[in-house]
């Protein structure tokens, strides 16, 4: 069985002399312990994140990006929050005022517990579950609903019109997406999220292995990112901000925060599908756990690096471009590389 | 062993800590931040613009058009992802079935592309 950071932890406080039977009230205070700790982890990569586009974008062309506050900028995302969190909060008179509040909530919650089970390292997974990269896809599927909420009760045409081509672009990238994770997954024969990153620890990285499914899950995974070059939404030249128009103060950080959330998500699974998760030449001297975080954080860091890379370099596509791109083109080559990967499986070669 | 108990607990906790933490800040932000509404400052933001017309109205039917293909292809890959797991001892047969099974829905996505339900009219 998987070791999961609550076995580490009970077996760090037997350590300290500290043990308890089945009693469920210590248990539910460490899982609590274990959720709080997620949180953190996911805000402060999501401040490093702000930070780390800013500095990149500036780099890029040739400017320094923020340097006033912290060392090179590096306090601005605090900054940033204490801004967003002072901001006076405003609920248009015409818009749903429940739906309105209760959409950033459903976009932000989904956003963050696709980390579950994630493996961060060696021993660092919340929950190993069974079906882990199913209930990825199903949890990341929610985010949608919530964005066509805000769309809607904000009242606003551009709000409107952004969410609807938000949605229909979300829907449209996450059937290759998905298709393309069969085929990993029918090379390791388990949808857990650690018997996958262990599968490629035999043989190799899978981006090796299906290397026309690593380009579609790519583009498919900017696409779900909504980042640059499919970034429709949010064309400001179109759209206004898309579907948060209307939202201001500790509301829109939390869209924006959920934005963030999805890109560590989607990197940290890109990591584990395709890059060997945590795994990684150790140095022997430094314990496992720690090295194994390392691997995987540098891997996510280096996916995020490549998107910013993106959207400093390549311009915003057209809706119709993406959709057709979508539907025309990337389901049928998921469906190709669905077809070679099985045949390889049964052949044996795999 | 691992119960399902064991294994979704984290998933339920983190669900109320990530809602509870939305509503701390949302309070925070309640003490913290300055509120003077006003009637300009509460209207649809359109670019300056004052707003015209209803914005709840028809919509294309194309968005619905993507949404029924999408949800035809989700439940499709439902099936495939159990055929997946279990695929190795299925063996080669299960492959030829399970292809047959995604060259109708294939023939499905020929047929709506043809018909151009899948372009962006606007």
């Amino acid at each position: 069985m998987t070791q999961t950071i609550y076995d580490n932890i009970v077996y760090l406080l037997s350590l300290v002399g500290i043990s308890f039977g089945d009693s469920i009230v210590p248990k539910i205070i460490i899982v609590l312990f274990i959720a709080i700790l997620i949180l953190v982890e996911v805000s402060l990569m999501v401040m490093f994140f702000t930070w780390m586009e800013r500095k990149v974008l500036g780099h890029i062309q040739v400017r320094r990006g923020p340097m006033i506050t912290g060392p090179h900028g590096l306090l601005q995302p605090i900054v940033d929050g204490i801004k967003l969190l002072t901001k006076e909060d405003i609920t248009p008179k015409r818009a749903d005022k429940w739906l309105y509040f209760i959409a950033p909530l459903i976009v932000f919650v989904p956003s963050i517990l696709v980390f579950i089970p994630m493996p961060f390292g060696q021993g660092a997974i919340v929950s190993d579950l069974p079906v882990g990269i199913l209930y990825i896809m199903a949890i990341s599927a929610i985010s949608p609903v919530g964005v066509l909420i805000a769309g809607w009760a904000s009242d606003n045409k551009y709000a409107l019109l952004g969410s609807l081509r938000a949605v229909a672009q979300d829907i449209s990238y996450e059937i290759p997406m998905v298709l393309t994770v069969i085929g990993v997954v029918l090379i390791t024969g388990s949808l857990s999220m650690q018997d996958i990153v262990l599968a490629q620890g035999e043989k190799t990285w899978f981006v090796f292995l299906q290397p026309l499914g690593f380009i579609i899950f790519l583009i498919a995974a900017i696409a779900e990112m909504s980042r640059i070059p499919f970034d429709l939404h949010e064309s400001e030249s179109e759209f206004v901000a898309g579907f948060f128009t209307e939202y201001s103060g500790m509301k829109f950080a939390f869209f924006f925060l959920a934005e963030y959330a999805h890109l560590f998500g989607i990197s940290a699974i890109m990591a584990t599908l395709y890059f060997g998760g945590w795994q990684g030449p150790l140095i022997p001297g430094i314990p496992v756990v720690i090295m194994s975080v390392g691997w995987f954080t540098i891997k996510v860091l280096a996916i995020v690096f490549f998107t910013i890379w993106l959207r400093g370099t390549v311009p915003r596509v057209r809706v119709d471009q993406i959709l057709s791109i979508g539907w025309k083109v990337m389901i049928p080559l998921a469906l190709l590389n669905l077809f070679i990967t099985g045949l390889l499986v049964a052949g044996g070669v795999l | 062993m691992m119960s399902v108990v064991d294994n979704y607990l984290p998933v339920a906790m983190l669900t109320i800590v990530g809602v509870a933490f939305v509503f701390i800040a949302f309070f925070l932000s309640r003490l913290l931040r300055p509120s003077v509404p006003s009637a300009v400052k509460s209207d649809i933001y359109e670019c300056g613009e004052i707003t015209i017309g209803d914005t709840k109205i028809y919509h294309n039917v194309q968005y619905y058009l993507y949404a029924i293909a999408f949800l035809i292809f989700d439940v499709e890959m439902i099936f495939l992802y159990a055929w997946a797991v279990q695929f190795r001892e299925l063996g080669f047969v299960s492959f030829v079935e399970m292809f047959i099974f995604i060259g109708i829905l294939g023939i499905g996505l020929v047929y709506l592309v043809k018909k151009e339900a899948l372009e962006w009219i606007q």
